[in-house]
């Protein structure tokens, strides 16, 4: 019988591989992640200075974001095969990472953006170099924004991870794949309660990451604003 | 010291150029307050930023004491000089203490020193350091954020400070305080300040001498009273306005005209018969009243006539006392608003230090002009 209970017993049944398909499906998000954040900040950083550029790029990571997982898995079998990486984690991480860039980098070009030109200019009148101005102050002013760009991709990550099962990737998808095919209600909702709750959990984490990372003056300045 | 030789910036090109600059050339000397005046648009912000190499010149050479800037590495070159800017740009990241000592930092100050010198700069700029040194700049009120925002331009103690309409955003009284403030330390500082504006009263006030620009040319470069009493032509005499005499007013300070051993003096405790007996013989119409060596109060002998008792029952309290820092203009407006012909001035003590009446006001103004009464 399929039900609550019966779910909760398959999770307790099975939880050594429970356990390892949750490990596998954060990794895959979190190296995916940790390369989608190397490319997309300093590139959110180096458009805040061409605008006609920036509007290309922002474009560019547009249109990625709306192709669909499945299809942009499609697409990405037959380039990946030539160095045998057809199918299995590459490809995953490959299109997480592709689909993390617009948030990350729309939010690190926005929050560099936002920081107020007068802060800029007294900055840069005052003898810091563009590298350290963007180090000590915009950096700084920009983290809290940044980081929401990655929760966002984080959450639709651990989403689209799940999907990444069809092509191999493993992670907690691998429940709601075998689950369906071998018409197997406990095993399919175990995965998609999982994957749910890994969302929320991640979500919850960077939130809070975010509001850590909110220099002291900005909170200040928000309490005041309220 | 500053040189401008043939100073000429064009923005754009082709037939969108725009010449925000030309051929400007003077000399802001050593230990001076040049104030850029002109209105919007009229290349005086320009000029600063060509200064400390934000933008570079099209033609013509900026010096800072005989050296060509350009051969000067940019970021080592803003780093000697203080910049301050109307939207003041604190880092709302970083406290009011880190904001102070960005520039020290930047060049390499031990920690120690960093620290002694940013409770210093507090205590220059009236802050308290135990309580402000950790504030964020959003937890100062405007005013006080300036003052951090000249702190943090004099940490180094640089030469030179670049100002570009540094009071512009704050409201006029602390406008008109943050003013005094900056006279009192650039009297003990001696920087060579250039300085934007747009005010004239400010100009006048502030300045040692006052370069006025119009469409991107230096029109005269004078001292405040010449640029009032001799405007080289119809644009300079209509920037400073008809109303000339009145600003002349605005140059001139309590203590270049106070009487500085008035003798029309009671005490508050004088019987009033004695007082209005030491008025007559001296042929005063009025005197001060001093408790201690405070002036509380003004009497007119015709209210001493009949009176029996002392002379603090008929007084009248002042209801301003002068300083000795105080534009004549703000005298006269006190003298305006409350019917009055003379006033007193206090020290820093609130002591008696002189009077200022009517008549002095009047003969500052003519000897200013000259005597050629053109006004």
């Amino acid at each position: 019988m399929d039900g609550p209970v019966s779910t909760f017993q398959y999770i307790a049944d099975n939880y050594r591989y429970i356990i390892f398909l949750t490990g596998e499906h954060l990794w895959i998000v979190a190296l995916a992640l940790l390369i989608a954040t190397g490319l997309g900040v300093p590139l959110g950083i180096l458009i805040t200075r061409h605008k006609q550029l920036a509007d290309r790029v922002i474009n560019v990571a547009n249109i990625l974001m709306t192709i669909p997982s499945i299809a942009l898995f499609g697409l990405m079998l037959p380039v990946l095969s030539v160095v045998g990486h057809g199918l299995g984690k590459v490809p995953a991480i490959t299109a997480l990472v592709l689909y993390s860039q617009l948030p990350i980098i729309r939010n690190t070009y926005t929050a560099i953006k936002n920081v107020p030109p007068a802060v800029v200019n007294a900055g840069r009148g005052m003898g810091m170099s563009r590298w350290r101005l963007l180090l000590e102050v915009q950096m700084p002013l920009a983290l809290p924004v940044i980081l929401a760009g990655l929760r966002t991709a984080a959450v639709m990550n651990i989403g689209i991870a799940a999907i990444a099962a069809y092509i191999g990737a493993g992670g907690l998808g691998v429940l709601i794949q075998q689950g369906i095919g071998r018409v197997h209600g406990d095993m399919i909702l175990s995965g998609a309660i999982l994957v749910s709750l890994l969302a929320v959990v991640v979500d919850g984490g960077m939130a809070l990451l975010e509001r850590l990372v909110t220099p002291q003056g900005i909170k200040i300045q928000r309490e005041r604003a309220q | 010291m500053i040189t401008y030789d043939g100073v000429t910036k064009v923005f754009g090109s082709g037939p969108d150029a725009v010449v925000a600059l030309d051929d400007v050339s003077f000399e802001i000397p050593q230990g001076e307050v040049v104030i850029f005046l002109g209105p919007s648009g009229c290349g005086k912000t320009t000029l600063l930023r060509l200064t400390n190499r934000l933008d570079t010149p099209t033609r013509g050479t900026i010096s800072v004491n005989e050296q060509n800037i350009l051969a000067v590495d940019p970021v080592k070159l803003r780093q000697q000089m203080g910049y301050v800017i109307q939207e003041i740009g604190l880092f709302p990241n970083k406290t009011v203490a880190d904001n102070i000592a960005v520039v020290p930092k930047l060049l390499g100050w031990s920690k120690d020193r960093i620290r002694k010198r940013v409770d210093e700069l507090l205590q220059l700029i009236r802050l308290e350091p135990e309580v402000y040194r950790h504030r964020y700049p959003v937890e100062l009120s405007g005013g006080q954020q300036q003052r951090v925002g000249v702190a943090r331009a004099l940490a180094a103690d640089p030469e030179i400070l670049l100002m570009d309409e540094p009071f512009g955003a704050v409201d006029p009284i602390n406008r008109m305080q943050l003013q005094d403030e900056f006279l009192n330390l650039q009297a003990q500082m001696k920087k060579t300040v250039a300085f934007v504006s747009h005010d004239i009263h400010e100009a006048i006030k502030v300045g040692d001498k006052i370069a006025l620009f119009d469409q991107g040319r230096l029109i005269q470069y004078d001292t405040p009273e010449i640029i009032l009493t001799q405007p080289k032509n119809q644009f300079v005499a209509d920037f400073v306005g008809a109303d000339r005499a009145l600003k002349v007013l605005g140059l001139i300070r309590v203590e270049d005209i106070m009487n500085r051993s008035p003798e029309n003096i009671v005490h508050h405790t004088d019987k009033s018969q004695e007082a209005l007996k030491f008025l007559t013989e001296k042929n005063f119409r009025h005197a001060v009243v001093l408790a201690e060596d405070k002036p509380v109060g003004y009497v007119f002998s015709k209210e001493l006539r009949d009176h029996q008792g002392s002379v603090r029952e008929v007084m009248a309290e002042y209801p301003v006392l002068l300083e000795k820092h105080h534009a004549a203009r703000e005298v006269l407006s006190h003298m305006l608003m409350y019917g009055l012909q003379t006033l007193s001035v206090v020290d820093s003590q609130g002591n008696l230090a002189g009077t200022v009446s009517y008549r002095d006001l009047q003969k500052a103004i003519r000897d200013t002009y000259g005597g050629e009464g053109q006004f």
